[in-house]
């Protein structure tokens, strides 16, 4: 060890709205503070769906740490919200309304490029006063350790550089996260994944379209048959010019049943419900995705390790319980903890401290309980259980079940808008698909109108995606390329499918000494780094170096 | 730290931008100017050890008042604190040497002394790459040439270098040079930033070089203002500023004649190939008599 290293009081890894948040509030409590994004711009790296919140009850919000952000940063304020429950041609809608407003000051529709970027600048200004700054382009490749202790980082792009805390706020594929020991991916039924589509729209027609008033925005979650029994739904909500519709499943069933996301998205896509506001001229602005975790089962109760704080994504903290989809704001509230603790710790003389510290104001202010409901872990998790599921499956889809639903009727409205209720949900196809396409049979109605989107063929999706492509430095390498262990990734992944060559994985047969083996070729290429690999295949998965690999426009 | 970059203005000869005759010749009036793209590795050189040693980087050219604008590009996309124009029409149509000439004087009128100065390796338009060594030459500096990487110890005064030496095959030389030195850069330059707080500098300057730039080009797009005022980082001296005489200047100092002019032959990979079947006797003679010049090593 040397003491050439830099220094800085505080590095903060990931320039999203979680390390926005930290790193504002150590640049406002005078902390000396480092910002390491490794995009080439800030929410180049970055998907969301997008709604970002502020919840009554946080302790922090966004616009409580960039006052301006509304007005400058966010497309639509989100006043109206449905869900649609969908069979067919036959569709029953609910209204979100009061699920929506519970605890929520307000929602606005985001893309992140614009997002992440605008907070950028405002970090930057904030952190420059420390001394510190924010620099774009730097991969953050692992943890700097000094007598097996973690004391800084280690980066692609720079020397090596100390810090009294690292916040790792870089997202859920957090590498930080991993080599700390504090999150794995072995487990599909951990994470779901999101797959989105920005949709151009004409000067005006969302206003039409969705009857909304300027600045206005709607938004749309969509349930039942139309994703081939896959446990997850979709969304759409209305940004300035464009739309964000997208779908979001639990990888376990992605990755089980072979579905190709791309598929399942285009299944929304071209669905009669969505034909009048998507119209007849349909361009697709982008194609992303991303691996988002279920908090629920992730959310890390001790989410740090010495002086290493995770906060977002990369500490598990996406709260997604039925129609309750809200991430973003978690990370805001745990950035600006993370943060805070560090300085309280400081205060005290003891910087040390500072993990032990932010664990105790997540639990105090309520932040892990949104996270890992009480509710979910004794009845939801019972709920999940295969007996009981089949049971309640099959009682759902029975004769008996189906005038169950009728019988309640519009009373299940309520019980969709019930925060308690949504918080103890079962991860079982009967919230996504069982019931949502009962009541859509027994109480809705078939929607009028045609369809004419044609979605993009995968290898334009990938065309139209930009790239700095890194040659001779796959950031992915197959550790066993036997379709056992890595073959899921061909269709699981949301750049690949099968007998589609153009795609990151691909299979084929080869034959050696006169046998012939299945295996999976990789090419990280096209890749969209959303880390669905790195968890259903065999892989040793890195992010690419900075600046490079893809990047969004919309995000 | 001074450093002084050289640059020149040259054709722009990307597609779209540069327009030829009928007879293949480069037509300059429907050619936009653009700073010479090789000088740009020079300047982010100089950028370097600003970034790392600080001080105050000048970019100079010789050339006709429109250059101002190709100064403001190498201040926009690259840094510059101040610019320096040496222009009148005693120096027009000079050469690599009455180039190197004023060049130097120019470099000699500045209130400092420069600790570095750097030119890219030869223009885009002339191809020559006499002009940075020959300035070289007049300044008595040493000279390190195909710079690809540099580090400058300012307390010990030298500047250290790795240059691309081609060879067989490429091959790398470090050399130290004591200061003042001047500096060709390779267009295989790469500045490196290892050190946050060399980023963060890096991010600073590039910002303040892009509101310089813009507000030189508000200068440039007012006359009015610019009959009134200067704009205090850009300096314009004449022939009689640089206390130059004319005879050893401009195309009369020039001692380069220029004979003719032939065209580029393209590369092989541009040429269209033209079978010749070695039964056909008089194609082949044909072929023969074309090729007999190259034989003959003219």
């Amino acid at each position: 060890m040397t003491d050439d290293y830099e220094h800085y009081e505080a590095v903060v890894v990931g320039a999203g709205p979680g390390g926005a948040a930290a790193a504002a509030t150590l640049a406002r409590n005078d902390v000396e503070t480092l910002v390491l994004e490794r995009g080439t711009d800030a929410g180049a790296k970055n998907v969301s769906g997008g709604l970002i919140y502020a919840e009554e009850s946080a302790p922090y919000t966004i616009d409580d740490l960039f006052p301006d952000f509304r007005e400058a940063a966010t497309d639509r304020a989100v006043t109206e919200h449905y869900i649609h429950n969908v069979s067919g041609r036959n569709v029953k809608t609910f209204d979100l309304h009061d699920l929506h407003h519970h605890d929520t000051e307000w929602a606005d529709s985001v893309l992140r490029r614009k997002m992440d970027s605008w907070l950028a600048d405002r970090v930057h200004e904030m952190t420059r006063e420390t001394g510190g700054g924010l620099l774009t382009d730097v991969r953050v490749s692992g943890l700097l350790r000094e007598g097996g202790r973690i004391v800084g980082v280690t980066c692609d792009e720079l020397d090596a550089i100390r810090a009294d805390v690292v916040v790792a706020a870089d997202g859920v594929n957090s590498e930080l996260a991993r080599d700390a020991g504090l999150m794995d991916w072995e487990e599909p039924e951990e994470w779901f994944q999101g797959v989105k589509a920005v949709v151009d729209m004409p000067e005006g027609a969302i206003e039409k379209r969705f009857n909304v008033d300027e600045g206005e925005g709607v938004a749309h979650l969509f349930s039942g048959d139309l994703f081939e029994g896959a446990r997850g739904g979709g969304f759409l909500y209305t940004n300035d010019d464009s739309l964000s519709i997208g779908t979001v499943f639990h990888l376990d069933s992605i990755a089980e049943e072979r579905h190709e996301p791309q598929e399942l998205l285009d299944n929304l896509l071209t669905h009669p419900l969505l034909a009048d506001w998507i119209g007849d001229d349909y361009e697709e602005l982008e194609y992303s995705a991303k691996l988002v975790p279920d908090s629920k089962k992730v959310a890390h109760p001790s989410p740090h390790r010495d002086r290493l704080l995770l906060v977002g994504d990369a500490a598990g903290q996406m709260q997604a319980q039925g129609p309750i989809i809200k991430g973003m704001n978690h990370a805001v509230t745990a950035g600006a903890l993370a943060a805070e603790a560090f300085v309280d710790a400081r205060s005290r003389g003891d910087t040390a401290e500072a993990g032990e510290r932010y664990e105790a104001k997540l639990e105090n202010e309520g932040v892990m309980d949104k996270l890992r409901p009480t509710r979910y872990r004794t009845l939801g998790r019972l709920g999940e259980a295969e007996p009981i599921a089949s049971v309640t499956d099959a009682v759902v889809d029975s004769p008996v079940g189906r005038a169950a639903v009728g019988l309640l009727g519009d009373s299940l409205e309520r019980l969709y808008n019930s925060p308690f209720l949504v918080g103890m949900l079962p991860d079982t196809k009967l919230g996504y698909v069982t019931l949502p396409t009962a009541i859509a049979e027994e109480l809705g109605a078939p929607v009028a109108g045609e369809s004419t989107v044609e979605t993009p063929e995968l290898d334009d999706r990938i065309g139209d995606l930009t790239y700095d492509i890194d040659e001779g430095n796959p950031h992915i390498e197959l550790r066993d390329n036997s379709f056992a262990a890595s073959g899921t990734a061909v269709t699981a992944c949301p750049v690949s499918a099968k007998d589609f060559g153009g795609g990151c994985y691909r299979d084929e047969y080869v034959a050696t000494n006169g046998t012939e083996k299945r295996v999976v070729s990789l090419d990280t290429q096209p890749c969209v780094e959303c880390g669905t690999c790195a968890v259903v295949a065999d892989t040793d998965w890195t992010h690419p170096r900075g600046g490079k690999g893809v990047e969004y426009k919309q995000g | 730290m001074r450093s002084v970059v050289l640059t020149k203005g040259v054709p722009d000869f990307r597609e779209g931008q540069v327009s030829f005759d009928e007879d293949g010749h480069l037509e300059r009036g429907k050619t936009p100017t653009v700073m010479n793209p090789n000088d740009k590795y020079a300047l982010r050189a100089a950028l370097q050890t600003k970034v790392r040693q600080g001080g105050t980087v000048s970019l100079m050219s010789m050339g006709p008042p429109g250059y101002m604008e190709v100064l403001q590009e190498g201040m926009r996309d690259v840094y510059a604190d101040d610019l320096y124009l040496l222009s009148d029409r005693e120096m027009g149509a000079a050469d690599t040497w009455a180039t190197a000439m004023t060049a130097a004087t120019g470099i000699d009128k500045l209130d400092e002394r420069p600790d570095l100065v750097f030119a890219g390796f030869k223009t885009a338009d002339g191809e020559t790459g006499h002009t940075g060594p020959q300035t070289e030459w007049c300044l008595d500096m040493p000279l390190i040439t195909h710079v690809i990487s540099l580090e400058v110890d300012p307390d010990e005064e030298h500047v250290r270098a790795k240059r691309l030496v081609e060879a067989e095959a490429d091959e790398i030389e470090t050399v130290k040079a004591p200061l003042p030195a001047f500096i060709v850069t390779d267009p295989e330059f790469e500045a490196s930033y290892h050190r946050a707080e060399h980023r963060l500098e890096h991010k600073d300057l590039r910002e303040t070089t892009r509101k310089r730039a813009d507000e030189f080009g508000e200068y440039l797009a007012d006359d009015s203002e610019k009959e009134a005022t200067e704009w205090d980082r850009f300096t314009m001296w004449n022939h009689a500023d640089l206390n130059l005489d004319p005879d050893f200047i401009g195309l009369d100092g020039s001692p380069t004649i220029v004979a003719g002019v032939d065209p580029i032959p393209k590369a092989p990979s541009e040429r269209e190939a033209t079978p010749v079947d070695p039964e056909d006797e008089a194609d082949m003679e044909g072929l023969i008599d074309e090729l007999a010049p190259y034989a003959a090593g003219d």
